[in-house]
Parts: structure tokens; sequence; C-alpha cells
């Protein structure tokens, strides 16, 4: 593989290859997986000490856990002694962890605590030594309660490599009254047959939902608002409609910015009755109450103006901070991708917004989803189509050179539709693989 | 062939041979992509749902597969219509099995049906197996059978899954 990753782009253009060569993604998975600050897990899914949650960077497990001083780690999943992995369970609570083969067992912080038939090992084996443990990866910082690692020991540090996107973090902390979350509700995985990058650069395309959703708008457009629904349908299917809003709206009305090292995020379109312009609802109500009484009216005010759709905080993870929603991208093979999605409980706020929440989930991230499953059929249609030679430079050309200057050190696109966000990242895909850090020189942006 | 009695004028009880022969008749109609016809079977407030995680006590506090009350899952079958359902171009073909049914629970003219399925979906050159425990809640209205809600199990609800869009 050269190292010449500028002969991938041309202005407003990438080479297909990004998307669909295995080498690439193996260096993907050592130079930005490997390098920049992943995103773990949400710290309220490890309460107690001994609290587990098993997952991936990148392609590597590796396991959260409180440990028995309420410390947060994440440590590798695989035992010293021959590599296996030793936490089987996706999430769960353990005095220690023991390694089925040969019954290693580590204390929760990854130090090894036993050894049976410990005298068989070499002179100079101890149970002590710390090569000899669940290693700790390289560093790992909690933003209020958002855990990122990075496997890099040195480098940028988590605030500065999140930069603007601490921002969304804050909304879907704030939005809280009692300025808590939880993670709860269950996990959507849904699969694809493509690669890991396609899905980020669909979360901010506005130029797609009208027609690449039009069967759900459609059939939503269609539906009559007097057959019975308990709530949960009427929000989904609000959320279709929403979809259908005219090019001119997309185009115009709500905004995208990007920030260093592939962040963005897509102003928010909704002028939904339920979930987030609810005056008249009564839970929204009920709640606007208890914000502005725990934070004041300003306070409560600001935040609800705070008006974002997905915010992509690169390489791995987006939020919908006004909408409780948190998806985890995890790469599998340069064309096999995963993504869990998580839902969060706002605490001190009606418990019925939680259950909005619920529902706007199944019909946004669910597997069954009317609107998911046609984002996810492009994304396999992508990969089919990539692997043809006809077209070997794709267009990322929406917008190109109109960017404006955000006074948070970012770039917003001319209008929404702009592409300006894929670039972006390709910026950021282009200072990982050549320097080891998501550089937004000028000298590495041959896509921009 | 003949149809399935699904409309015997004088509603008896709900007994173990017609409530197969309803399960069979509506893998049928889902077999043959008669969407239209498989909503006819539901009440007008029933409930449609596919849970997420094994053992789900309900579709509010976690999120499901599918949860469709009566409004979205009008919505839901009106899509599967659509020639605009790229996720359905080309269309799935699907082969159900259903089996072992036992009648868990049944009062008067109302009962809850526990069984089997197997499907198997056929689209672009790719089969996929889905299997699990279906549990339908039926009820006769005008001599007829009417689902009122119906859950369906997967095994494997909690693993990654690529799109779904053929109801089970």
């Amino acid at each position: 593989m050269t190292e010449d990753f500028s002969r991938f782009f041309k202005p407003g253009c990438v080479h297909r290859q990004l998307y669909t060569d295995p080498a690439i993604f193996e260096l993907e998975m050592a130079r930005i997986f490997g390098t920049a600050w992943i995103y773990i897990g949400h710290e309220s899914q490890v309460k107690k000490p001994g609290d587990y949650f098993a997952t991936q960077i990148g392609r590597r497990p590796v396991v959260m856990v409180r440990d028995a001083e309420g410390g947060l780690r994440v440590i590798r999943n695989q035992c010293a002694h021959r590599g296996a992995m030793v936490v089987a369970t996706e999430k769960g609570s353990a005095d220690e962890f023991t390694c089925c083969y040969h019954g290693w067992t580590y204390h929760l912080d990854g130090r090894l605590k036993a050894v049976p038939l410990n005298h068989g090992y070499p002179r100079d084996f101890k149970v002590g030594d710390p090569a000899m443990s669940m290693q700790s990866v390289a560093r790992v910082k909690s933003y209020r309660g958002f855990i990122f690692a990075s496997e890099a020991a040195d480098g940028p540090d988590m605030e500065e490599s999140l930069g603007h996107m601490t921002t969304s973090l804050d909304d879907m902390i704030d939005r809280a009254p009692d300025g808590e979350i939880e993670a709860a509700g269950g996990v959507f995985k849904h699969a694809y047959d493509g690669n890991w990058k396609v899905y980020f650069e669909n979360l901010c395309d506005a130029a797609h939902p009208l027609f690449a959703h039009r069967s759900s708008i459609e059939a939503s457009q269609a539906q009559s608002d007097d057959v019975h629904s308990d709530g949960s349908g009427e929000i989904a299917i609000r959320q279709m409609r929403q979809n259908g809003a005219p090019y001119s709206f997309w185009e115009s009305q709500v905004g995208i910015w990007t920030y260093p090292n592939g962040h963005s995020y897509l102003g928010d379109y909704h002028d939904d009755a339920k979930l987030v312009a609810a005056l008249k609802d009564p839970v929204f109500r009920d709640y606007l109450t208890a914000l502005e009484k725990k934070k004041g009216k300003a306070e409560a005010q600001r935040i609800l103006e705070v008006r974002r759709w997905n915010s992509n905080i690169y390489p791995n993870v987006s939020l919908m901070s006004q909408f409780q929603q948190l998806r985890v991208v995890h790469p599998i093979a340069v064309n096999r991708t995963v993504v869990h999605t998580y839902n969060f409980r706002l605490k001190g706020a009606p418990e019925q917004m939680f259950r909005n929440t619920i529902s706007f989930a199944n019909i946004v991230n669910g597997t069954g989803s009317l609107v998911l499953t046609d984002d996810l059929e492009i994304y396999n249609r992508i990969d089919m189509g990539l692997s043809s030679q006809g077209a070997e430079w794709l267009q990322i050309g929406r917008g190109y050179q109109s960017d404006l200057p955000d006074p948070h050190g970012g770039r917003k696109g001319i209008n929404s539709t702009s592409e300006v966000y894929i670039r972006n990242m390709l910026d950021a895909w282009q200072g990982y693989m050549s320097n080891g850090h998501g550089s937004h020189s000028a000298a590495t942006r041959a896509a921009s | 062939m003949a149809p399935p009695r699904v409309r015997e004028p004088v509603p008896a009880a709900l007994d173990l041979n017609r409530c197969v022969l309803f399960l069979e008749h509506e893998a049928r109609l889902l077999d043959e992509a008669k969407f239209d016809d498989w909503l006819k079977l539901f009440t007008a407030d029933a409930w449609y749902w596919v849970p997420s995680e094994p053992g789900q006590s309900n579709p509010h506090d976690t999120v499901s597969l599918i949860y469709d009350d009566r409004r979205l899952l009008e919505t839901r079958v009106r899509r599967l219509a659509s020639p605009r359902m790229y996720s359905q171009e080309p269309r799935s073909r699907t082969s159900r099995i259903v089996a072992n049914a036992t009648i868990e629970d049944a009062e008067g003219r109302a009962a809850t049906l526990r069984s089997k399925f197997l499907m198997i979906e056929y689209r672009r050159e790719q089969q996929r197996l889905f299997t699990g425990t279906a549990w339908h809640r039926l009820v006769q209205l005008d001599g007829a059978i009417r689902i009122a809600w119906k859950r369906v199990d997967l095994v494997n609800c909690d693993a990654p899954l690529d799109g779904i869009t053929q109801p089970f």
C-alpha cells in the first residue's frame, strides 16, 4: 500500500477504492480506529462496581467496566495467557473475570489475580506482572459520562479532539431537568453489506430523504389519522411525513456545520408537535415546567433552542441530542458494518417522554423501520455499485468551494445539501491515514 | 382446494383445529404477498409486535424490531405495495411453515395461541432464515376470526440483523 493517500482524491471527488479495498480497511483499523478517540459507551451502562459492557474498538474486543473502587476502565477483552476472549456476554455484573480456558482470573481493573497450577509457569512468571493482565486501553476519558478511549498513548487530548462537538454532548445532557441521563430501552443492531464510511456519509445528507424515503413518505401521507393509535404509530407517521418536506426546505432551512477531525452536525428540520415543538402537548408542558424549575426560564429556553439533527463525532458515533438517540458504528469488514443504537432517559422528565423516545427510535433506528430499511438498501447498493469500474471517481462536490467560515473554527455548507461534511470527513481520513491524527491542514484538504 | 373456514355463520368456541387453519391461512396470505388481505385479519385496535429482546415485557419502554399499532400497521402494509419501496426492489419471496400450535389460554370466544414458525426469505440471490415463537390473540367478530394482537419472538431477536421488510 502506497503511503500517498492524496492519489485517492481529486477536487470534489474521491476514488471508489476507499470503500472497497480490504488493504485500505486494514489500515483504517490501525490508523483511524487505532488512534482516534473512539466512543465506548455511557457511564450509566456500568452503574455499580463489577458492572461491565463488552464492545469493540474497531474490531478489537474491549470491556468497559466499573472497578471495585468505582472507577471506569476500558480493558482489552483478552486473556494474557493464550489470548482467548475472557468476557463472553455483552453486559452483566461480575466480581472478577475468569478465562474459560485455564482459569486465569483477573481483578475488575484487569490485573491478574490468580492462576491455577502457577508453579508450572517459568521461574520469572509473577501474577503481579503488569504484562500478565487484561491490558488497559492507552487512554480513557469521560466527557460528562460519555466514555471515549484512544489506543494511542500520545496525541491530542479528548476535549481538543472533540472540539466544538462537545456542545452536542452537552445538549444531550442539558435537556435532562436533573442534569443526568441514563442509557435505557435496549439496543438496535442493524447491519448491512457495505463500508462503514457510507453510513456516516448519509447521516447529514439532506438531499436524500425526499427521494430515497418516498415509499414511507407517501404511505404515511395517505394514512388516515382517524385509525386507532396508542401514540407510538402517531409519532412514527409524523416522522415519515416530515421526510416529505420539499427540496427547497431541505436546501435552505436546515444547515450543515463541519468541524476539524471529521466532525459535523446537521441542523434540525422538525416542527413535530409531540417531540420537540410541543408546547400544546401536556407531557411536553410538564417537561418544560420541570426543566424551568431546575434550570431557570432563560437556561431552559436556551437549551430548547439548540436544534440539531445528527451530530457526528468521527469516526464512530453519531447522536441525536434532541431525541436522545446515539448510534455507534462498528466496522466488521470492508464490505460489512453493524450499527448499534441506544436511547437515553432524561432524568427528571416525565416517563411518557421516554416512551415517546422509544417510539421515535423504532422508526428512525429500528431494524424493521419503514424508513431505515431503505437506507440500508442504499448502503448495500452502493457497495454493489462500487465493485464496478465504470465510475472510478465518486462525486462529493455539492457545494464545492462555497463553504462559509464558522465562528467555532469550522466550515458551514453554503446550503444544507452541501456535501461539505463528506469532504470534511475525508480530510480527517487523510490526516489519520497519513499523519496519525485527524489533521485539518490545508495541505491535506485535497478533496475540499 | 377448499378455502379455510374462517367465516362460519355461528361462532363456536375456538378449537385448536380452527385456530391452526387460521394460522395456515395467515401464512399463505403473507407468502402470496396479499398484505391487504392480511391486514383485514386484524381488529380495528390491534397491535403487531416483534420484540428486540428475549422475554421483553412490553413495547413501550424498550425498542422493538417492529411495534405497530393499527395505524402504523396500515402504513406499513401500504408501503409494501409501493413501487418506490427500494428495499423491495427486487421483491422478497417468502415461504412459511407454522407448527406446534397450542391454545394457551381461552375464554369465551377468544383464545391465545402459541405456535412455532419458520420463514425463509429469498431476495437478490440470498436466502435468510427466521424462526421463533408466534403468539396470536384471536377473537371472533361477526363470525370470523380476527387477530387482536400478535407477538413474534425471533430466536435471534437481539442479533445484528439486516433490514426487515417482511412481516412474520
